[in-house]
């Protein structure tokens, strides 16, 4: 085990998360200090050359530890500090404090100005240099650089796309619950540049972010109506998507970019539908006189799974992107709403709704493989990160306020998001270019 | 009256008195410990008052004007209540919405909002589609009683509206509601 290939372990660490069958209802229960079964002790050293090197290395970090698939060393232990980035490191020094992944790194000032950023990561065991890569920015971008890097680690180490070059966007709550105030946030998914959108003037709800560019749609709501707007994060621009007498909610992106489902009420029944950002036409998707919500479009933008009381109590369901052929995929106990298609296709997470408590669930696009990841009072709305290995979602706790969380695939590692603050309706950003 | 306002003046007193003796017995516990040499320390009797304590908005009282938004609310009263993800009236609605349909008969020139309302067990995006619902179920019985549909709107406040803060099964059923409120054309 101590001579096998560190990569060796972590892929089938993740591949037996695939693998696992669905957990007894006792393992639900989440204990949120508990991490993934084996965590990958790696340490991580301070980067050499410039004080930014140290905070880089704690972005890193934290990163590293939040996906619950590292275990950081504790640099209190480390036998080396100061690396020359050429130079291999000692590794019966590094194997004495049960490091398995040792990355080192130095920062250097261009002559332009500019800052870069070299980094090795090492195998301590097998003694060898895994990636040597650099990154090269404005020293005000230190933190995206340091983004880049946990994601190169986590790619070399897993297998998988890293999550951490990315943002998220979502509600920030303050007031009452009887006068309640909404405004729109964005922030660095590890929590760093927290900034609003919107004033609080007007309710807002259920941001979504486009898979092609800065760009989110939401809904506002104030007492002469709702409506969907587009936002440019670039620009500022916003832009209300067409006008309808009755509610108008839950927009969503098309995996292109180039359209927006919906859902739209008139005289009390609730369809979806899909209107083209380029021309505004709207096409009806539902036409029955149940309640269809919450659309998620397929990846490939063939499928849409969408929240449906057709059957007598909210499903899910699934239909192709023109609305024919709607079937029902969930059919285990309880409600099933808020569906939405991981990036990479293969599962749907959902809210469900069961007796007195709700949980986070995943399930196969064909209705299989259900696991329940949280169970809370309330926890509503899951978005995923864009490797599809985490989501996060609302909890309401009784009594006191509500939160942004997030749970890994395998439900192992439960844990607030880096937001201290009320907030509710996350939604993450693919990874920036 | 005279009568009414000195009795309120004397409340006020009794209510001062009370207060100002409540910030002397806490005053000990405000210093707190700490490295503060006695300068810096408030002399007994010297504590600065408490913060002011909320008060309610100011509600309209005294008589009933007829055709009034209060009138309303009194007499035919403004709120429905629905059972747990349903939106079919209930019978204790009909009287109610029967009344407000009366009501509106007499004041032709009053629109009404009709709010539907959910309790916090449910997604958003769902309460927000059951709410729609709620609230067309509450159109629906006025207009077939006799209300023109011009002079009623519609919104869904879905779970983000409660008119209870709590959440016992009273506070939530409280929260299950289609809330009728005068837009415009009371007196």
């Amino acid at each position: 085990m101590r001579r096998q290939s560190l990569i060796l372990v972590l892929i089938a660490l993740l591949a037996g998360w695939s693998a696992a069958p669905a957990p007894a209802r006792a393992d639900i229960v989440i204990n949120v200090d508990q991490g993934a079964s084996q965590p990958l002790p790696i340490a991580v050293s301070a980067f050499s050359g410039s004080p930014v090197g140290g905070q880089i290395s704690q972005v890193i970090t934290a990163n590293l530890e939040r996906s619950g698939l590292f275990r950081p060393v504790d640099p209190a232990a480390f036998p080396e500090r100061s690396f020359d980035v050429n130079l291999q490191p000692h590794f019966d020094l590094w194997k004495a404090v049960s490091a398995q992944a040792l990355l080192t790194g130095q920062v250097v000032s261009e002559q332009d100005g500019r800052l870069r950023v070299d980094f090795r990561l090492w195998d301590v065991y097998a003694g060898e240099q895994l990636l040597g890569l650099q990154f090269t920015s404005t020293p005000d971008n230190w933190r995206r650089i340091a983004h880049k890097i946990s994601d190169a680690v986590y790619e070399k180490l897993t297998g998988e796309k890293g999550y951490f070059d990315t943002r998220v966007v979502f509600v920030a709550e303050s007031g009452t619950k009887l006068k309640p105030v909404r405004r729109l946030k964005i922030m660095d998914q590890d929590g760093a540049n927290p900034s609003y959108l919107t004033d609080g003037s007007y309710l807002v709800f259920t941001p979504r972010f486009s898979p092609t560019r800065q760009e989110i749609t939401f809904m506002a709501l104030r007492p002469t109506g709702a409506s969907i707007y587009l936002f440019n994060l670039e620009t500022g621009r916003q832009e209300v998507l067409g006008h309808f007498p009755g509610m108008v909610f839950a927009p969503r992106f098309s995996p292109d970019g180039r359209k927006v489902a919906f859902s739209a009420e008139k005289a009390g029944n609730t369809d979806i539908y899909v209107m083209d950002l380029g021309n505004h036409a709207t096409e009806r998707l539902t036409t029955d006189p149940a309640i269809d919500t919450s659309p998620s479009f397929a990846p490939d933008g063939g499928q849409i799974v969408f929240n449906s009381d057709r059957g007598g109590s909210p499903q899910l369901y699934v239909m192709s992107s023109d609305g024919a052929s709607a079937h029902r995929i969930s059919f285990g106990s309880g409600r099933y709403m808020t569906p939405v298609w991981s990036p990479d296709g293969k599962f749907i997470a959902f809210t469900k709704q069961e007796g007195a408590l709700f949980h986070i669930g995943v399930m196969r696009p064909d209705g299989s493989g259900e696991r329940l990841l949280t169970t809370s009072y309330l926890d509503e709305g899951p978005s995923w990160a864009p490797n599809s290995r985490v989501v996060m979602f609302s909890r309401q706790t009784r009594g006191a306020g509500t939160g942004l969380w997030m749970v890994d695939i395998s439900g192992q590692v439960t844990r607030p998001a880096p937001y201290p603050m009320s907030a509710s309706d996350p939604a993450w950003s693919p990874l920036l270019n | 009256m005279v009568f009414s306002i000195r009795r309120g003046l004397e409340l006020t007193l009794l209510f001062a008195a009370a207060a100002s003796l409540a910030a002397c017995a806490s005053h000990p516990k405000l210093a707190g410990p700490g490295p503060t040499g006695p300068s810096e320390r408030p002399e007994r009797g010297f504590a600065p008052p408490p913060p002011p304590g909320p008060v309610t908005e100011g509600e309209e009282t005294g008589p009933v004007r007829p055709g009034s938004a209060r009138d309303f609310v009194i007499n035919a009263g403004d709120l429905v209540y629905f059972d747990f993800d349903s939106y079919s009236l209930r019978d204790d609605a009909r009287p109610v919405l029967d009344a407000q349909a009366q009501w509106l008969g007499r004041y032709h020139e009053v629109r009404v909002r009709i709010e539907g309302n959910c309790d916090e067990r449910g997604t958003r995006e769902y309460n927000f589609a059951l709410g729609a619902r709620r609230a067309n179920a509450v159109r629906e019985y006025l207009v077939a009683h006799g209300v023109s549909a011009s002079r009623i709107d519609t919104i869904s406040y879905g779970k983000e509206r409660p008119i209870d803060p709590g959440d016992s099964d009273e506070a939530l059923a409280r929260n299950r509601n289609g809330h009728s409120v005068i837009l415009e054309g009371a007196r």
